[in-house]
């Protein structure tokens, strides 16, 4: 593997080149090509790029209701009148959202637990946002929860401890993923599919 | 003579992380090479082939191909895939504690075929047994023997005096049993009844089928577990991570109410006693 910090290469050039690699999906190559396609750009271009990645985490939080990404106290799904408040999705992650915003299929509220329970790595219930998603339950108007964590082991615990703390609350409680093939992350599953294993959501308990 | 640019290799998962976009890296269990990480790519993808066979647990026959960092999964063929292990909560508990302590226990390419065959009937066993908790106390006591630790459950570990039929106390760095006279040598040594050593003993000679038929009640088997749950760490040096969950959904499930008796007021109590934890 190719060292792309190497000593031939200015120190502004091989800093941005660190930091590029680090990004998903860019290997040292891509990295080194658009170190060099930045550093030949306009200014304006560079200038826009950079206000736009540091604007990213100074203006983004989390919404106080679902915890999504938000640039407001609340997310543009949490404050749309349209949207169904009987109905809370759970998912894993932000990214999560997308892919089920495509389908058009749902129409209610979200809630985003930022991680999923894994047990080897110490990530317990207390570390993920089951205690937020649970306060969204003390009033009655939610009257269905759809869990649409991961359909892998840790999604599948996640699923199955989050029912069990919930059965108190007397809402149904369904299961988004069992259609879906194990092992796989909602994030890349196709409309279809998703749309399908929406409608087919089932009961759990 | 350059090694073969591929091998084959019978395997359990134990852990895998994410790797870049939609990648893994896995640690599996081989009967051939021990513990062996390798990467799999592609696998979060849905339309994956070899996602079922990186799933925690999986027991499945693998072709891995040498890579000039880590190896690289290219195929393979599920044998079991322990669907109880990934749906069943309290099971799939059990499960990430055996996989975890697998995994602590061993360093990458040592091979060890008995601890292979310890972790596959451990996992066939808890798919199907009422009594995970003696299942995990028998896997315990098989990993510390075929790790070297075999507790010392018949004579005192300082004095060598054979062990009377009273309260004695089991001392982690002495590795087993100490005698009532020895007991005040070792300050972390912890009381352990008769009963316990009892269990034990049979769980060691592997009179699996006696050790069934004990009615173990819930004071004893927590006594132990407690034993070997301090031993484990002891050598461990740190805690088991998924020691701490497996006692949450257990916890879980002893005050779970029958779900067609909703009461929506005791549901803030239940909430707030699983956050407080
Ligand atoms: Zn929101
Ligand atoms: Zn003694």
């Amino acid at each position: 593997m190719s060292n792309v910090s190497s000593t031939s290469t200015a120190e502004p050039v091989a800093r941005l080149i660190a930091a590029l690699h680090r990004l998903p999906g860019v290997g040292p190559k891509s990295a080194q090509r658009l170190a060099y396609y930045l550093l030949q750009a306009d200014q304006q271009q560079v200038t826009e790029l950079a206000e736009a990645i540091t604007l990213l985490k100074q203006q983004i939080t989390l919404c106080s209701t679902c915890l999504n990404i938000s640039d407001a106290e609340t997310c543009v799904i949490c404050r749309d009148p349209k949207r169904d408040v009987a109905q809370i999705c759970v998912v894993e992650k932000p990214m999560d959202i997308l892919p089920l915003e495509r389908t058009k299929a749902f129409k209610g509220l979200y809630h985003v637990l930022h991680g999923t329970i894994a047990p080897s790595e110490g990530i317990g219930p207390d570390q993920i946002k089951i205690k937020e998603l649970l306060a969204r339950l003390q009033d009655s108007t939610v009257r269905e929860v759809i869990l649409a964590t991961n359909p892998n082991v840790e999604g599948e615990a996640t699923a199955l401890y989050l029912q069990r703390i919930m059965s108190p609350f007397g809402i149904r409680i369904t299961r988004l993923a069992r259609g879906l093939p194990f092992g796989a992350d909602l994030e890349y599953t196709d409309e279809v599919t998703l749309t399908g294993a929406l409608e087919g959501r089932q009961q759990l308990g | 003579m350059t090694p073969p640019r591929s091998y084959r290799a019978e395997a359990i998962v134990l852990r895998r992380t994410e790797l870049g976009e939609a990648d893994r890296v896995v640690t599996f269990f081989t009967a051939e090479y021990g513990k062996l990480k390798a990467v799999a790519k592609g696998v979060r993808k849905p339309k994956s082939k070899l996602a079922g066979l990186v799933e925690l647990f999986t027991h499945s026959t693998l072709q891995i191909a040498r890579g000039r960092g880590l190896d690289v999964l290219s195929q393979g063929e599920v044998i079991h895939p322990f669907l109880p292990l990934k749906t069943d909560l309290a099971r799939s508990s059990c499960a990430f504690y055996v996989a975890e302590l697998v995994s602590r226990f061993t360093v990458e390419h040592q091979e060890n075929v008995d601890l292979f065959d310890i972790l596959l009937g451990t996992m066939v066993e808890l798919c199907e047994t009422r009594k995970s908790d003696l299942l995990l106390r028998r896997f315990e006591m098989q990993l510390l023997q075929c790790m070297g630790y075999r507790p010392n459950l018949y004579h005192c570990t300082a004095c060598n005096a054979q062990l009377k039929p009273t309260t004695n106390a089991f001392s982690p760095s002495g590795g087993g049993v100490l005698c009532p006279a020895c007991a005040g040598a070792d300050p972390a040594a912890r009381g352990i009844s008769v009963n316990s050593i009892k269990v034990l003993r049979l769980l060691q000679d592997g009179d699996w089928a006696t050790a069934l038929r004990v009615n173990i009640e819930e004071h004893l088997a927590g006594e132990l577990e407690h034993v070997l749950r301090v031993y484990v760490e002891y050598l461990l040096e740190r805690r088991v991570q998924s020691a701490t969950w497996m006692d949450k959904v257990r916890s879980e499930v002893r005050k779970a109410v029958p779900p067609d008796l909703p009461q929506p007021s005791q549901g803030k109590g239940r909430a707030d006693t699983a956050a407080a934890h």
